[in-house]
């Protein structure tokens, strides 16, 4: 009796969650991939401010570290709900004054790039952390020999400390990762429809609440699975050279 | 008087040509005054042996003439090429520095090869990157190289499975993959286990057999009179004395350095 019961209200989700019209599959997934959209361009937004922030907190003059000490302050002490509203409208906002301002009209601002921006800022500053982190971890010797023998700056930071850095800062990257997945679902209170807001529009629209947010919940759950065996990848090819402990201890 | 022995470098590599000049090198870390006014030659073929007492200022010695410290004030001329210095001692220009450097190949105390990249990868990288030669080219030179510091069948490997002794030999093998007109050796033996000094000192021992031209800091006394035609005794900061390595260590004549050659026989 259960049983039946059972298989009945799966086959009730099974229909709900459905790819096509009457049910919301489709409705999720397009808003899952809203949500990778953004949350890859916000991470590698948010690496790109942090390997510029890193070395300039590192080598460069006192005005520019004081300046990025700010920024990485105030974005990591104000809650990331907050700084999404303030970013997102104080951005559009300026935007489309200076769009007026130059004598254009309002600008429709997409979506994916104003949360690539918003998260991306956010992303930025503990990006910056965990990269000075990793360059400073770097052992100095390997950035002599690198001047030594000639190397140019910029060739040494391709050739030598990122290299080099990468298997002190895949962690810390991966936790970023994860942290940027799902700090899209924040987006949700400014209307844009990623994952979670699609999610919430179709329970409340079939009042099968438990159905769609655990279904959210999976593809969540799936993201991360998944983001765990690339960085693992990663990881083990950054830590290429390296001795592991566990291989020594065998 | 203990600077009585000749300033000359010895006589033997003649008529080639100086390959290192220093005049007057001054250092200081804030107030510490490391090197008080420091000359030196070495002409092309010389081996110069540079010996003295820790914190006597070998290191910073070597590592002003390839400008990795920058020298308070001094002139430094490589291959009759002077480096040009701001009025605070630091290169004024860039490129130029960049590209002396590569004729200045240096081996360190703790190797510092690059541990992401084999063996391989670490004596190509930079004829390849930085001095362009083309990729085919450096393999096959670097297998050489390889090959004759003895480490041929170790070329796919990381450093960090290697010994102490396989890594500098490595690192040696680096140096001479830019075909250096000087080698700067700072300590290259000091870091290892005494049963693989050996192995680094055939190898520098060859070198100077084949007439590179080479700047040796070393506590290695008798390795120092074997292979140097020039032997330098720094204290603190300013050269106490300095001759052929026969003088140097069989007739001592400044009381501190026959202090130092008794405390480290
Ligand atoms: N980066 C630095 N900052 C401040 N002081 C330094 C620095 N590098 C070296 N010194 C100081 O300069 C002096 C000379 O150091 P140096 O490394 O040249 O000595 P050394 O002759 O090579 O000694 P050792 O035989 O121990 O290697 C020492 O007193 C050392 O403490
Ligand atoms: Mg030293």
């Amino acid at each position: 009796m259960e049983l039946i019961l059972e298989t009945l209200g799966l086959a009730e989700s099974a229909q709900l969650l459905s790819l096509s019209p009457p049910g919301w599959g489709a409705n999720l997934l397009r808003g899952l991939v809203n949500s990778l959209k953004i949350a890859f361009g916000a991470f590698g937004f948010g690496l790109l401010i942090g390997l510029f922030g890193a070395y300039g907190k590192l080598y460069g003059g006192p005005v520019l570290r004081d300046l990025l000490a700010i920024y990485t302050t105030v974005i990591r002490a104000v809650p990331e709900l907050v700084l999404i509203l303030i970013l997102y409208y104080v951005g559009t906002d300026l935007i489309n004054k200076a769009s007026s301002a130059l004598g254009y009209g309002r600008i429709e601002i997409s979506g994916v790039v104003a949360g690539i921006w918003v998260l991306g800022i956010v992303q930025g500053a503990y990006s910056i952390e965990v990269l000075r982190g990793a360059i400073q971890a770097v052992p100095p010797g390997q950035i002599e020999a690198a001047r030594a023998f000639g190397m140019p700056p910029i060739m040494t930071m391709w050739r030598v400390t990122i290299p080099a850095m990468m298997s002190f800062a895949t962690p810390g990257l991966a936790n970023l990762w994860l942290i940027a997945t799902k700090d899209t679902a924040l987006l949700a209170i400014v209307g844009f429809s990623e994952l979670t807001l699609e999610t919430r529009q179709a329970a409340s629209s079939t009042r099968a609440y438990f159905t769609f947010f655990l279904a959210a919940g999976a593809l969540y759950l799936i993201v991360t699975l998944c983001s765990g065996v690339v960085f693992a990848w990663i990881e083990k090819w950054a830590r290429r050279g390296q001795p592991s402990l566990r291989e020594d201890r065998t | 008087m203990p600077t009585a022995a000749s300033a000359e470098p010895s006589p033997e590599p003649d008529t080639l040509g100086e390959a290192i000049q220093v005049e007057d090198l001054h250092k200081s870390f804030g107030s510490l005054e490391v090197l008080k006014g420091v000359s030196l030659n070495a002409r092309k073929g010389d081996v110069v042996a540079i010996i003295g007492g820790s914190g006597s200022g070998k290191s910073t010695m070597l590592r002003c003439i390839n400008f990795l410290e920058t020298p308070t004030s001094g002139k430094i001329t490589i291959d009759g090429e002077q480096i040009e210095m701001n009025a605070d001692g630091s290169p004024a220009n860039r490129r130029q520095i960049e590209r002396i450097r590569t004729r200045l190949a240096m081996v360190f105390q703790q190797f510092n090869l690059w541990t992401h990249r084999t063996l391989l990868e670490n004596v190509i990288e930079v004829p390849v990157h930085v001095l362009k030669v083309s990729r085919a080219e450096a393999i096959a030179q670097a297998r050489v190289l390889l090959d004759r510091v003895g480490l041929g069948d170790k070329a796919d490997t990381f450093p960090a499975y290697l010994s102490g002794g396989q890594q500098q030999r490595a690192a040696i093998a680096r140096a001479l993959a830019v075909d250096p007109n000087v080698m700067l050796f700072d300590e290259p033996t000091s870091a290892l286990d005494p049963e693989l000094v050996g192995e680094v000192l055939t190898v520098i021992r060859d070198l100077a057999a084949e007439g590179r031209t080479m700047l040796l800091v070393t506590h290695e006394m008798k390795f120092a009179r074997e292979v140097a035609n020039h032997v330098v005794y720094l204290f603190e900061g300013r050269i106490e004395e300095q001759g052929p390595p026969a003088e140097v260590f069989g007739n001592p004549q400044s009381a501190r350095l026959k202090q130092f050659l008794s405390s480290v026989a």
